[in-house]
């Protein structure tokens, strides 16, 4: 599984707003930042975490590189292509090689569909020669391939539990086999006893498979378990990223320290010895993010004159270890 | 091992197809059948009027005017000696006709309406939608009473007997809107569901994802819809051809044999009533096979409720 550094997907300085409309004449008053200038490299083979607190943006992020949202500005290389510039059947196409599972595996299943039609939905799509034989044939594997019984295929999704669902969901993903899969979530929606069986089903696949992931999650120890490589987001903005080992071993971002911090410890001796960082506040609204360092308003060693004047430079620290921070030298 | 018992547990219910479902939902729901055996009954009795009487309704019989319901004529003869069970069906045909006319011409402009502006919102939601107002603030009624005086003063071929085309297409022209702001809001909510997405993820184009994804789920708002526009439709036409710009006598309807009735109501209330009765009977009909179509085409409520 290690990676051979070859770049899959380029994310460069992407950027998502919302636009905020008010008034009776619909005037646009701002934007909601949702993503603000993400820049991140996805290898060939590896699972990139992405991780963060509800509404940082790592949803919209994972939306934006599927050009499900139209980016603001920026650009998503996926193999040399830029899919930022591609256009209709271009964009169509090259589906075929990003798929994408969804947080919630009762709202992303056509409840209308059966289950083999779902499955076989972008094979239908995008293999015009294909037969309706084959496509049922090729159903099967998949619903082999996820441990499900071919013979649900005629049946309708409402008549599966949250885990079965989010399998159906993966073979999904599976049915082009593609290059790379965004994961938005894949396991946040289902129950804990179900979650490990998902997640090692999706480690089976990119071993089986050769698949990339992007791995949106906000539970950082299955982030730890799936990830090579680890992104930390904060209000729109990638404040760390390093490799699974580096981030937990020495984080570098009081944001991820104050994160890891949190993660509990199923140990109580050790749980009640160690030092927290409790983060005060909540998250500043994407309308009207603070000046300078995003994360200022909330963090433990910020500095007045320095942290809120710029932004800072999302830089390599160590070999493979980016942190954006003035207090990190 | 929780993967196997999962699967042994969910293959081991009995399998059902959904027609299956459907129907045992359907009976359930009483009204709704009793509505649906009743619009059939009339529909066969309509279809094959024919068959179920000896006169024709434009026969004559001056010697028998305003007779009271009989063994011989069971809804009674009107004012120039015509029996009226008669009348009744041949004008039920016409009615009947009007309504399927027009809430396929409602139902049609609304969903297509309804779907592309919900699902491209914009400015193409913008103006469709201002259209959509500007149909409903025009005053249905007297749009109709001109409509009605254009097309009888056209005198198009076969109008007498054919003259109900044109009147269904205005009716249906000038009532599509409840639909298209029903479909559109469905049609809103929907696109931003995750299987809408996930379909445009996996690079399904936007008319699979509309024809799809999204119209089958606002198929029970549209099946409704359809069912209280076919209702009012022949309620339209009764009103239409009540106030004489409908459909023209002799040609019956039940909306016309009403008009016609007006000076003798008092004396012959059978000639009033009988017609009456079956706009009543038929409207109340459908609207409970209507109610009971939508909660039984939804999939979801099928094992809810079993």
């Amino acid at each position: 599984m290690e990676n051979t550094h070859q770049v899959l997907l380029q994310v460069k300085d992407l950027k998502k707003h919302f636009p905020v409309f008010r008034g009776v004449f619909q005037r646009q008053v701002g934007a909601v930042r949702a993503v603000d200038g993400v820049s991140f490299d996805v290898y060939r083979g590896e699972t990139l975490g992405l991780v963060g607190e509800s509404g940082c943006g790592k949803s919209t992020t994972g939306r934006t590189i599927l050009q499900l949202y139209k980016p603001t500005a920026g650009s998503v290389v996926f193999d040399g292509i830029n899919l930022v510039t591609l256009k209709g059947e271009d964009m169509r196409h090259m589906r075929q090689r990003i798929q994408m599972i969804f947080q919630d595996p009762y709202a992303s299943l056509n409840p209308r569909m059966t289950v083999g039609e779902i499955i076989g939905e972008p094979i239908m799509v995008h293999e015009s020669a294909v037969t309706a034989k084959q496509i049922e044939e090729r159903v099967a594997a998949l619903l082999n391939k996820v441990n499900l019984n071919p013979a649900f295929a005629s049946r309708y999704p409402h008549e599966f539990s949250g885990g079965q669902r989010q399998r159906i969901g993966i073979a999904r993903a599976l049915a082009l086999k593609p290059d790379f899969i965004v994961c938005d979530e894949p396991i946040s929606a289902l129950d804990v006893s179900i979650q490990a069986q998902v997640v090692n089903l999706l480690e089976d696949m990119q071993q089986e498979l050769g698949l990339t992931y992007l791995f949106i999650a906000h539970d950082l120890s299955m982030v730890k378990h799936i990830s090579d490589r680890i992104a930390v987001m904060y209000l729109g903005v990638v404040m760390e990223l390093a490799d699974r080992a580096n981030l937990y071993a020495e984080p570098m971002h009081p944001y991820t320290q104050a994160l890891l911090s949190a993660v509990p410890i199923p140990d109580p001796r050790l749980e009640a010895q160690r030092r927290r960082t409790i983060l005060e506040g909540d998250v500043p609204s994407p309308v009207n993010p603070p000046s300078g360092c995003r994360f200022r308003t909330r963090c433990p060693i910020a500095e007045i004159g320095l942290c809120d004047l710029s932004q800072p430079e999302f830089r390599e620290v160590k070999p493979g270890h980016f942190v954006a921070c003035h207090k990190v030298s | 091992m929780i993967i196997n018992l999962l699967q042994a547990e969910s293959s081991s219910a009995p399998q059902e197809s959904l027609s299956g479902f459907f129907w045992r939902r359907f009976r359930k729901h009483g009204m709704a059948l009793t509505g649906s055996i009743i619009a059939l009954i009339i529909v066969l009795l309509v279809t094959f009027a024919p068959f179920f009487t000896p006169y024709t309704p434009y026969q004559q019989d001056l010697l028998n005017r305003f007779q009271p319901p009989s063994a011989e004529h069971w809804m009674g003869t009107d004012d120039l000696g015509r029996d009226m069970w008669t009348r009744v069906l041949y004008g039920g045909r016409i009615s009947l006709s009007v309504g399927l006319l027009a809430m396929g011409v409602s139902i049609i402009f609304g969903s297509l309406i309804g779907l592309v502006s919900g699902y491209y919102g914009g400015w193409v939601d913008s103006i469709l939608m201002c259209i959509t107002e500007i149909f409903l603030s025009i005053p249905r009624l007297f749009v109709l009473l001109a409509m009605g005086m254009i097309l009888r003063t056209l005198n198009l071929p076969n109008m007498s007997a054919g003259s109900f085309v044109p009147l269904s297409i205005v009716i249906g022209a000038l009532s599509w809107m409840g639909t298209a702001r029903l479909v559109r809001a469905s049609t809103l909510e929907l696109r931003d569901r995750e299987f809408v997405q996930a379909a445009r993820a996996l690079g399904a184009s936007d008319a699979r994802a509309l024809l799809q994804h999204i119209f089958p789920n606002v198929a029970s708002p549209i099946i409704v819809s359809a069912t209280l526009g076919l209702a009012g439709a022949i309620i339209s036409e009764s009103g239409l051809s009540y106030l004489g710009f409908g459909v023209q006598l002799p040609t019956p309807t039940w909306g016309n044999m009403l008009s016609n009735t007006q000076n003798q109501m008092t004396t012959a209330p059978w000639t009033a009533i009988f017609p009456g009765l079956m706009i009543f009977i038929v409207v109340i009909a459908i609207n409970y096979l209507g109610d009971g179509l939508r909660d039984a085409l939804d999939p979801r409520h099928i094992t809810e409720k079993k």
